[in-house]
């Protein structure tokens, strides 16, 4: 083989591609490994090319869920038996944060959201305030208009990506939270104060905006209400609602509750 | 172990074998999902955790072990197994490791 199982693992999740792993690590041919992905065809064995058949097939299924977890197998890949133990880590590509409006809030949430691992775009159709050297930790800073960007990009986007919008400027901000609402998007927040946001309300009914679906789908004001102020503790009470929001939970401190933690 | 890929690299590439430890499985609480890993160099040095350092410094002699005789295997630690090792996690949960040399 050209390359190693490790090589090709590290060279896809840097190119930010999906793959995984299937490790046997209880019974034979522990430690044995196939690796799965976007432009891999299957690589390695299990010692069995049977087994190898339903392994692989089995971890493109885990893979395309984003999960991880042990299977067992028979020998030869049969059902319901434990001969062989497989450990399949699913190893997804980050999570996408768009960020609409190269505001002073923006640079801080582009490092929140950096630190919890999301690719971070940020957009803006103004030329000067969308550059590189004002937020060098965004993967990515574009200039267009934030529902251009949409129109380009939105059917990438998941359940597990974000779009926030800061420009609080109905302008800009209310064809881009149309076009978010056409999009998979797991988290649709926009900025602004209680009357901005009503005054947004209604300027989204005006252009035909459903209603129902902004309810249901748009965090606005955006983020907790932790009470901070400052453009960090700001972009911490939004990562705090994309967090909240992707696992349903009503946030109240854990000290508050009695719930399991996670 | 995206999040150690770096070390494991300069490791490597210092010519020092290194042992990986992944969560393979979790009962009850544990802070960690399974695919939480961490690396232990032949020099002893880590990168990465696997729980919320309750168990680590058992898993570096466990690595440094599983380096020294090529085995590979899965490791239990937590309460609730009469086979687990004595090093315990304070939450109360089990978590089982695999451990193996990165050799592949």
């Amino acid at each position: 083989m050209s390359e190693s199982i490790y090589e090709l693992w590290r060279a896809a999740v840097n190119d930010h591609r999906p793959v995984a792993i299937a490790t046997v690590i209880e019974g034979a041919g522990i430690g044995m490994k196939i690796i799965v992905g976007d432009g891999i065809v299957a690589v390695g064995t299990l010692g069995d090319p049977d087994l190898d058949r339903v392994v692989i097939r089995d971890t493109i299924g885990e893979l395309a869920g984003g999960r991880s977890g042990i299977r067992h197998y028979g020998p030869h890949g049969e059902a319901r038996e434990d001969a062989v133990s497989v450990f399949i880590e699913s190893f997804a590509p980050p999570p996408h944060m768009l960020i609409f409006g190269a505001v002073d809030f923006t640079g801080a949430l582009v490092k929140v959201a950096k630190v919890m691992g999301y690719r971070v775009t940020v957009c803006d159709a103004r030329e000067v305030f969308a550059t590189k050297r004002r937020f060098p930790a965004a993967d990515e800073v574009v200039v267009d208009w934030p529902h251009r960007h949409l129109e380009k990009v939105g059917d990438r986007l998941g359940p597990r990506d974000a779009v926030c919008v800061l420009t609080h400027d109905h302008k800009f901000d209310v064809p881009a939270i149309q076009a978010a609402l056409a999009t998979e998007v797991g988290y649709l927040g926009a900025m602004g104060s209680r009357r901005t946001c009503a005054e947004r309300l209604t300027r989204l009914s005006e252009a035909g905006a459903d209603m129902d679906e902004v309810t249901a789908r748009l965090h606005a004001p955006i983020g907790l209400d932790l009470g901070g102020r400052t453009p960090e503790e700001t972009a911490i009470a939004i990562c705090a609602e994309v967090i909240a929001a992707r696992t349903g939970r009503v946030s109240a401190s854990l000290s508050d509750t009695t719930g399991s933690i996670h | 172990m995206k999040e150690i890929m770096d070390d494991i690299d300069r490791w490597r590439r210092a010519g020092h074998r290194v042992a990986l430890a992944r969560v393979v499985d979790i009962e009850g609480s544990g802070p960690r999902l399974p695919g939480a890993s961490m690396a232990v160099a032949e020099t002893g040095e880590v990168a990465g955790s696997v729980s919320g350092g309750c168990v680590e410094g058992a898993v570096v002699s466990e690595a440094l072990d599983i380096l020294s005789t090529g085995d590979r295997r899965v490791v239990t630690f937590g309460y609730s197994d009469d086979e687990a090792f004595a090093v315990g996690l304070t939450c109360g949960g089990t978590i089982h490791l695999f451990i193996e040399p990165l050799d592949w």
